[in-house]
């Protein structure tokens, strides 16, 4: 129905977030560029938008997908369940569940994926120690 | 079908991801992370109507799965198109500027 705005709600603050935390990491790497220390990991804004693409990407498609069932019209309200209470009610009820639960599974996914990457770069990091 | 089919695109997506050398360049990350976001809320809604229907979920009708398949392969011809837009938007290899400009690489 409209489950998709929950992700792409979250999505419009996570990439808020990426642009803040993208502009103050290059502040801090440029100040350890002329302390002349070179950043070793990736940094975390970069691993933020990967959770960015996957909200905005899989809302995009989903938001087709309601178009292509016609629950997404051109014309006021845009939501064909938003013009009487009771679809409305039954709307913001699969909005807590099914999209609550899109976006939760999402970010666990994302959450995985900077653990596994943690892992990744301290095992490089530990490889590159060993070499020296 | 259209979780299945969008499933299958993130697989190869991400097969040609890891394979190919130019993929920053290409954005080949930008598709992958499209299709898996996708993949991953369709299997919500999925386990959704799984709990609803039951066992019936997996024996639909076959005009339904018609249906269900053609919007899978509409999905990801869009999923495509975004990514292409993406690409000749960013235009990593200068190719459009210099057409625009009139001169050859």
């Amino acid at each position: 129905m409209a489950c998709f705005l929950i992700p792409a709600a979250e999505a419009v603050v996570t990439t808020i977030a990426t642009k803040a935390l993208s502009s103050h990491e290059k502040k801090a790497e440029n100040a350890e560029k002329n302390e002349g220390e070179m950043p070793a990991k990736m940094p975390f804004s970069a691993k933020l938008k990967w959770l960015d693409g996957m909200l905005w990407g899989g809302s995009a498609l989903l938001a087709f997908e309601h178009i292509w069932h016609g629950e997404i019209i051109p014309v006021f309200p845009f939501l064909t369940n938003a013009a009487d209470p009771a679809s409305a009610a039954e709307m913001l009820r699969e909005m807590g569940t099914a999209g609550v639960g899109m976006a939760a599974l999402v970010t666990s996914v994302w959450g995985v994926m900077v653990g596994v990457s943690r892992v990744i770069e301290k095992r490089s990091e530990k490889t590159e120690a060993d070499v020296k | 079908m259209t979780l299945l089919i969008t499933v299958f695109a993130a697989i190869a997506s991400t097969i040609v991801w890891y394979a190919c050398p130019k993929r920053a360049e290409m954005r080949l990350g930008t598709l992958v992370l499209m299709f898996w976001g996708a993949s991953l809320m369709w299997l919500v809604d999925a386990v959704f109507e799984y709990a609803e229907l039951g066992a019936e979920y997996f024996s639909p009708a076959a005009a339904d799965m018609q249906n269900d398949a053609f919007l899978g392969l509409c999905a990801v011809a869009l999923g495509l198109v975004i990514w292409l837009g993406i690409l000749l938007f960013t235009d990593p290899k200068g190719v459009i500027k210099n057409t625009l400009a009139g001169r050859k690489k």
